[in-house]
């Protein structure tokens, strides 16, 4: 027996292209929307050096839906979502609070918020068992081959495609829309939180709208690459896209483009190797992220490597 | 301080700058107590004291970025934040991240953000304003350039001409001065006199006492008290300085010696 299937250039490059776009594809397509949303907002949390939050409210996930579970009693997509968010806005509002009303710094506070909800959350599957019919696994790790099977989203006779593709295209949309409106706003309340309190922007309301922006696209993505590796897709694309540019523009288109290279990578990767799709999708990102850090023209290691050589 | 019978005045001819019984606190510990003062228009006034005597607190507190424990401050006879339109503000330098990812114009057009408003991006006339601006303090050809590719005289005038683009009647300066070389020093205090010669008033933190004497018209001298605030020729005493230092002998030779070479 054999733990990676034989390698064949038909399978591995030609197939998910041709027979099999409707489901590797979709997974692809799938991956892709997930990392260019939270690329949008986590390129936000790199610049205000915030990138823990990625964590954090991607933890409080768990426990959202497990109390959303207890109170419902329902395993809807609905009652789930709403408690995943709820969960996620409130991790938010009590690294906050520990934060305001305490000397414990920001670092601190949020790695005491999440483990302790994620913790809560365990406990509550743990204690609940019989009632709560929860797939942790699931919700950690994503189904993403479950998705190409789920019964699409109808508008008429138009078929949208599965529930989470539309859903997250419909955020990928709504994230642009908010840039576009508020990219001034965001941009001077990450660079100088000091001016433009004294311009008379409302510091805090922006802050908590990007909280809020961070909540949606974790929500909307745990279900298809899990709580835990969406944390990678939050901050590989931004990440990547700052080794290779030092505007800001450019770093959100380039980190959009690292989320096509990504879902591309992982989809071959895991068809290659028989493996979790969102794995590989990671992998495949941090791969890319390597390559930047390598190779980029003006902050990579060769590069830089070769120009001293040059110089000596 | 007794001229404005505070409230009572048109907005007209109030003081640029009000500030009644302002304490703030840090942890209960009071850091700034019970300033009380009135700045005249059209001054270039300086606000030199100790290192922790309050100078960046009092500014953040009349910007209201800090809480007040009690007190008021008032521009223009309004409160702070209906004048924030005609309020400028530099912070220090070292307060931002400077590898963050936009250009010198970038920086120098977030001065107009207050007046653009939302859903709005910089017009043709903000941007000539931005490049005038930048003109002004001699950084127009680095207009392009990253913000990571400045010295540190560099980013305190990319700083000063966003202030400039802020077209405000009031600005307070937190050291912008600190870390720049003499020849930037200078034409940054010649622009700060072109804006008070405007009849702009200008309140900064300044932390090198012998040249204090002669760039500001006025000065306030704080240790977490007013010390004294009035024109610089009648407040720069030995007397009021020793008052504000306190026992730190190095200081007070300077001190010591910026007088002397005054009589001479």
């Amino acid at each position: 027996m054999t733990l990676v299937p034989d390698f064949s250039v038909q399978r591995v490059f030609v197939e998910p292209w041709t027979t099999e776009i409707g489901t590797h594809g979709m997974m692809a397509l799938v991956t892709f929307l997930v990392g260019a949303t939270c690329g949008l907002v986590g390129n936000f949390l790199i610049l205000r050096r915030m990138a823990l939050m990625g964590d954090a409210v991607s933890h409080s996930v768990l426990p959202g839906i497990a109390v959303a579970f207890l109170w419902t009693g329902s395993r809807g997509i609905g009652a789930m979502v709403l408690g995943a968010f709820v969960a996620a806005f409130a991790t938010h509002l009590l690294i906050e609070a520990i934060t305001r009303h305490s000397r414990v710094r920001p670092d601190a506070a949020i790695g005491i918020a999440f483990s302790t909800l994620f913790a809560l959350g365990v406990v509550l599957v743990a204690v609940f068992a019989d009632r709560v019919d929860l797939d942790q696994d699931c919700v950690l790790n994503g189904d993403l081959p479950m998705i190409p099977l789920e019964p699409p989203v109808r508008l008429g006779s138009l078929s949208l495609g599965p529930p989470p593709l539309v859903r997250l295209a419909g955020l990928m949309a709504a994230s642009v829309l908010l840039l576009v409106l508020f990219y001034k706003e965001l941009m001077l309340t990450s660079f100088d939180p000091g001016l433009a309190a004294g311009l008379g922007l409302p510091v805090r309301a922006v802050h908590h709208g990007l909280m809020l922006w961070l909540a949606l696209s974790v929500v909307a993505s745990f279900e298809a690459v899990g709580a835990i590796l969406v944390i990678a897709l939050l901050i590989l694309p931004g990440a990547t896209a700052a080794l290779l540019t030092e505007r800001m523009v450019p770093r959100l288109v380039l980190g959009t483009v690292h989320a096509a290279l990504s879902a591309v990578g992982g989809m071959h990767l895991s068809v290659a190797l028989d493996c979790s799709p969102a794995g590989a999708a990671v992998v495949a990102g941090a791969v890319w992220f390597t390559a930047a850090w390598l190779f980029s023209p003006t902050a990579g290691l060769v590069p830089r490597w070769w120009r001293a050589w040059r110089a000596t | 301080m007794t001229q404005a019978g505070a409230g009572s005045d048109p907005a007209g001819s109030a003081p640029p700058l009000e500030i009644h019984d302002l304490t703030v606190a840090y942890r209960n510990k009071p850091v700034l107590w019970g300033v009380d003062l009135a700045a005249p228009a059209g001054r270039l006034i300086g606000i030199v004291g100790p290192n922790g005597a309050g100078k960046s607190t009092l500014i953040k507190a009349c910007m209201g970025l800090l809480p007040c424990a009690s007190g008021w401050v008032k521009a223009f006879g309004r409160p702070v934040p209906e004048s924030l339109g005609r309020i400028g503000y530099v912070p220090q330098r070292e307060s931002v991240d400077w590898d963050f990812p936009v250009s010198v114009m970038d920086v120098v057009l977030m001065g107009r953000y207050g007046r653009i408003g939302l859903f709005r991006r910089p017009s043709a006339e903000d941007r000539r304003i931005a490049r005038d601006c930048l003109d002004q303090v001699q950084m127009l050809p680095f207009a392009d350039r990253q913000i990571s590719n400045l010295s540190g005289g560099q980013q305190q005038r990319v700083f000063l001409a966003r202030a400039l683009a802020q077209e405000s009647d009031l600005y307070f300066m937190d050291e912008p001065f600190a870390g720049v070389d003499a020849a930037t020093e200078a034409s940054i205090i010649a622009i700060l006199q072109g804006l008070r010669d405007r009849g702009k008033t200008l309140l900064v933190v300044h932390h090198d006492l012998p040249t204090a004497r002669d760039y500001f018209d006025w000065l306030l001298l704080l240790n977490l008290r007013v010390v004294a605030f009035g024109p610089t020729a009648e407040v720069f005493t030995p007397e009021l300085l020793q008052k504000t230092y306190g026992g730190r002998l190095t200081l007070l030779s300077e001190v010591a010696e910026a007088v002397q070479a005054k009589a001479r």
